[in-house]
């Protein structure tokens, strides 16, 4: 233990005249952090999963992101391919390892090529899963791990994002709450709204500064129905 | 960096008179001003996140060795390390020594106003590192050779052109000797050559905007995602932060969250905000292999349980720089350290000295937009009043200025006086003004009537007219 460290948390204890906290203050402390309890939530995200859903495109659209709704899982390949075709792209992706991601009939577009693994900067387009996706701001929640590398979502040009309808939620509250079950904190946990911008010249903004110019979110299938 | 904090009235005088400089600056109120209040509008809960906010930053304060203590166990136990550092000298050190274990060459940087404030850059330069700034603002200035002259937006004051030259200028050497004369193109080129720098680093040093105590995690927010990329390619990344940017939870992060990126840059959400945890895991397929947190001190312990307790929970959202006139009207370098504006005001005397920086505090109308748009209720035209008593006590002021303090303070301590002079001074001054209702020179105050005029008093003091019986203002 440095003595820096002792230094400045004597100074810290001195200068708010109490000197070392306690047992039952520090219990006290411990217990909020236990709790972790959440602070004023806005309404705007509170809404019918039907509704959240919307309000998911609606601010993703508004930060520059393209977001498609489609039926069902065998439609997935094909929102790549047309994506690819669409913006004049060469048939071949960098794919997250993520087995979530295997429940796609991809064998469907023979022409597809796809690299399963992390990327090194020399991929154009990268597709990957989401966590989950935050209607309040239109944002994916993205863990790092051994089946999602964070270089997919940062180094290729066009990022194109698969997520399931009913992994769009209203608040980060709630991606916290799912993320809590699912395990420990990974790495990495990445909030993505929109693509990479810039308006550090005359605040003109330009997207695609260091990270995807492009990034087009797939949600599949129906809102889940409310109760 | 060069510190030219007691040339404060020297630097505003020159940028006032700076077109450049003043042509750079007229974006400010499209850019930044409008863009927040209609962030701002749309979410009807902001004030009452505010509230919020600001109480869990006092929380903290109230509690800080102990959260400070739990990041670090939360950071150990995911296999990071914590380097407790008070002071700028220390923290290079630390930082310098983190790098020669990892054999850096190259170290890529995302924004950090703590790595500013430590002055880091020339440290790892003369000690054979090469720094690359990666936020473009960032980049362009360390082109330029200059300081940031704004937290958030650290080239407002280059024009497109000016970075057209310096792109010309410094980017000789790749190969790339066209003058490019569109923003898109000039973005592009800083894409291409930073993406090398970001792959050949060996080290990557972000800041943060907070610390997680109850799980260790580091938190940068970016739009460029520079900073994702600075700290997920090389090997090693270090964080630098102050010990006030600590926040219990991540549900208390997220409350502060949604106030940043709406008072900073009017956005609802930045483009990339990214919790970091301990270096990768044993099977990730990317991420750095070393995680490194230093911690530093500078002087904030010290300023705890006083007048300027509450500017520690200053998030560094630059809403105060942007809305203040004195701010707009001379930009961020004539402030003559690295933090500007309001808070820069109250912030700089805090780590340099009022002795240094006592200027700053007087750089002030107290209009009090700061406080009124300030995310954490920091109430800043009180601390640089606090700022002032100091600077007055401690006789750091010109001596006229004392003097004329003392008379003054001397005169409303003896009321009939008072009384008597002021109501002579009204009539003489309304006299003198005459029918426009406006002196453009007054006596003793030439430096003040030559940018503005003073509207006369009406001829009779408040008191004078509170003992008539009439309400000031209500004529008779």
């Amino acid at each position: 233990m440095s003595s820096s460290r002792d230094a400045i948390l004597a100074t810290i204890a001195k200068r708010l005249g109490r000197g070392p906290l306690d047992e039952t203050a520090r219990e006290g402390l411990r217990a909020r952090l236990r709790g972790h309890a959440p602070g004023l939530i806005p309404a705007r995200a509170q809404v019918p999963h039907a509704e959240q859903l919307v309000l998911f495109q609606e601010q993703a659209e508004a930060v520059a992101a393209s977001v498609e709704r489609i039926g069902g899982m065998a439609d997935v390949p094909g929102a790549v391919t047309d994506y690819l075709a669409r913006h004049n792209l060469p048939s071949e992706v960098v794919m997250a390892p993520d087995a979530s991601l295997d429940a796609y009939p991809w064998d469907d577009k023979p022409t597809l090529q796809i690299r399963r693994g992390a990327t090194a900067g020399d991929d154009l387009v990268a597709v990957s899963g989401a966590f989950a996706g935050i209607a309040e701001t239109g944002s994916l929640m993205m863990l790092s791990g051994p089946e999602t590398p964070t270089t997919l979502n940062f180094l290729p040009d066009n990022h194109i994002v698969v997520l399931r309808a009913e992994q769009v939620m209203g608040t980060y509250e709630e991606g916290w709450a799912l993320l809590r079950q699912s395990g420990p904190m990974p790495r990495n946990v990445n909030f993505v709204t929109g693509p990479s911008r810039t308006a550090d010249i005359e605040q003109k903004i330009q997207l695609g500064a260091h990270g995807p110019r492009r990034l087009h979110v797939v949600i599949v299938g129906p809102a889940a129905e409310d109760e | 960096m060069e510190r030219t904090t007691r040339a404060f009235k020297e630097n505003s005088r020159a940028a006032v008179n700076d077109a450049h400089l003043q042509q750079a600056l007229s974006n400010m109120r499209k850019g930044f001003i409008d863009k927040r209040g209609k962030a701002v509008g749309k979410l009807p809960e902001f004030e009452a996140l505010r509230d919020e906010g600001r109480d869990i930053k006092a929380h903290v304060l109230e509690n800080l060795d102990f959260y400070l203590e739990e990041f670090e166990a939360r950071v150990v136990e995911q296999g990071g390390q914590v380097h407790w550092c008070q002071t700028g000298a220390e923290a290079r050190e630390t930082i310098l020594a983190i790098c020669r274990e990892a054999g850096a060459k190259t170290v890529t940087k995302g924004k950090s106003m703590t790595g500013e404030e430590i002055d880091i850059n020339p440290f790892l330069e003369a000690n054979g590192i090469e720094p690359i700034e990666t936020d473009l603002g960032e980049y362009i200035i360390q082109l330029a050779g200059e300081p940031p002259s704004h937290i958030i937006a650290p080239a407002i004051h280059k024009t497109q052109d000016d970075v057209a030259d310096l792109f010309v200028k410094h980017h000789a050497r790749y190969g790339k000797t066209e003058r490019l004369d569109e923003v898109r193109a000039l973005v592009d080129e800083a894409r291409q050559i930073l993406r090398q720098k970001f792959i050949d680093a060996d080290v990557g040093i972000t800041g943060a905007n907070f610390l997680v105590a109850e799980t260790g995690s580091t938190v940068i927010v970016t739009n460029e995602g520079n900073g994702d990329l600075t700290q997920t390619l090389p090997r090693t990344h270090i964080v630098t932060a102050s010990i006030e940017k600590i926040v219990p939870t991540l549900e208390d992060t997220t409350t502060l969250l949604r106030l940043l990126a709406r008072s900073a840059t009017g956005q609802e959400f930045s483009t990339y905000t990214t919790f970091s945890t301990g270096p990768k895991r044993p099977d990730d397929l990317d991420g750095p292999d070393a995680f490194h947190v230093v911690i530093l001190d500078n002087g904030r312990s010290a300023a705890l349980g006083g007048e300027f307790h509450d500017m520690l929970r200053c998030i560094r959202c630059s809403a105060c720089l942007n809305h203040c006139p004195v701010y707009r009207a001379i930009g961020g370098h004539a402030y003559g350290w690295v933090y500007s504006g309001p808070m820069g005001a109250v912030y700089t005397p805090l780590l340099l000295g009022i002795e240094e920086a006592g200027h700053l505090p007087n750089a002030s109308s107290f209009c009090g937009r700061c406080e009124a748009v300030c995310p954490m209720r920091i109430p800043l035209p009180k601390m640089m009043r606090h700022w002032r008593e100091r600077e007055f006590e401690g006789r750091y002021s010109a001596p006229a200025v004392r003097r004329n303090l003392g008379l003054w303070a001397w005169l409303v301590r003896h009321p009939a006086l008072y009384n008597r002079v002021t109501g002579l001074a009204a009539r003489a001054l309304r006299l003198l003004a005459g029918r426009r209702g406006r002196l453009s020179r007054l006596p003793l105050a030439g430096g003040w009537t030559a940018s503005r005029d003073l509207p006369a008093p009406e001829g009779r003091t408040f008191k004078a007219q509170w003992r008539a019986g009439g309400r000031p203002g209500n004529r008779r």
